[in-house]
């Protein structure tokens, strides 16, 4: 099939199965997926600037999707959600900045993959060792249950994120659909900042930096923290598409026909989160930032961008 | 158990050829027909185009959203 507005030959099937991949991803683990839907349309053939926007439209579709799922499921804190939009806004726009700054410096390329190595492996051992070990705790504690699960969380950084939920810094904000008694509005612009930054700056959405954010340092729970991050990226991410969009990097079309796949896909994984704990989704998602560290790592060794 | 999850399997193969029939008519008559024109809205109005790409696909992403949720209450309707 052609697409007139990048000039691409693609099969519509191909662009299907991606996005029903990436779909699933995104509905279980609330992330966009940038990390392989980036380089399987650059393994098509299309140019890195319309793969980068083309797949930002296309999320945007998706977390729609995934998000008023998770929404019908009681997962999406809309107050948090609204907050956290503003910061990964900001943050996505420095991160753009310091990108430039590095272009203007000539060493672009070796210090984003340094960062994004170091990140993407730093997140994977962190969650690896907290998710273990408190499913460790859990089965000292509880018989096994079956069927849908609960979606408050135990979480063996409890101890942290309530030191960091005590930090009286004015103005404090209440979050009860996520349990959260007071909470500084600061913390929470921060981390969203931070996520915007990373997002801005290695690329996709920042979705593998704010989940765990969510959980470990505003201390939400797993279930809300991946619907509330999906309503965030909707928000987000129509920004960057737009963006995008007026720069020329955009073909909606292809967006759309990735989209018809990632509709379904992104409604299968938001379901299956019912049936699994906190901690469960959170050690199933430590493969995910990996794959990201090797994709830079593979750049980086053969200088081809995938 | 295995009853209720061939069920379930069953009826989601259903849902699936379903959705793969009405997504070539798509393919086929609304890509086709909005193809030219967004390129050329994409060439001589550039905020236009970026307006209307958001629009787009959060219009399919709710018309699709819906219509999955029929499928699935239909389909499992029948089935039960």
């Amino acid at each position: 099939m052609f697409f007139p507005i990048s000039g691409a030959d693609i099969s519509p099937i191909y662009l299907v199965i991606v996005g029903f991949v990436i779909g699933i991803l995104g509905g279980f683990f609330g992330v966009g997926g940038s990390f392989i839907a980036g380089p399987a349309l650059r393994l098509v053939g299309l140019d890195w600037n319309f793969a980068v926007g083309t797949d930002l439209a296309h999320i945007v579709g998706k977390s729609v999707v995934a998000a008023k799922r998770h929404r019908a499921l009681g997962n999406v804190d809309l107050r948090l959600g609204l907050i956290m939009a503003l910061g990964t806004i900001a943050g996505a726009e420095a991160g753009a900045q310091l990108i430039q700054m590095l272009k203007r410096a000539g060493n672009v390329n070796l210090v984003v993959s340094i960062v994004a190595i170091v990140v993407y492996l730093s997140i994977s051992t962190f969650m690896l060792w907290e998710s273990r070990k408190t499913l460790k705790s859990q089965k000292r504690q509880l018989p096994n249950v079956n069927g849908p699960v609960a979606k408050t969380d135990k979480s063996a950084f409890r101890p942290v994120t309530r030191a960091i939920q005590r930090l009286k810094i004015w103005p404090m904000v209440a979050l009860p659909t996520s349990g959260v008694k007071a909470i500084s509005l600061w913390i929470i612009l921060l981390i969203a900042f931070v996520g915007g930054l990373f997002g801005g700056f290695l690329g996709g959405g920042g979705g593998y930096i704010r989940m765990p954010s969510m959980v470990y340092v505003l201390g939400i729970p797993t279930h809300l923290a991946v619907g509330t991050d999906l309503f965030e990226i909707v928000i987000s991410a129509s920004y960057g598409t737009f963006s995008h969009a007026v720069k020329g990097n955009v073909d909606i079309l292809i967006a759309l026909v990735m989209h018809t796949g990632a509709a379904i896909g992104a409604q299968i994984g938001a379901i299956s989160t019912q049936y699994f704990a906190g901690p469960k989704i959170r050690l199933a998602f430590v493969p995910l930032p990996l794959i990201g560290a090797a994709i830079v790592i593979y750049t980086l060794f053969t200088g081809d961008k995938l | 158990m295995k009853k209720q999850t061939a069920r379930t399997l069953r009826a989601f193969a259903i849902e699936l050829a379903i959705y793969a029939l009405l997504i070539v008519a798509y393919f086929f008559l609304v890509l086709h027909l909005l193809g030219e024109w967004l390129y050329g809205l994409e060439i001589h109005h550039r905020y236009t185009y970026a307006g209307l790409s958001i629009l787009l696909i959060v219009g399919q992403a709710v018309l699709l959203e819906s219509l999955t949720t029929f499928l699935i209450r239909l389909i499992r309707g029948r089935s039960e």
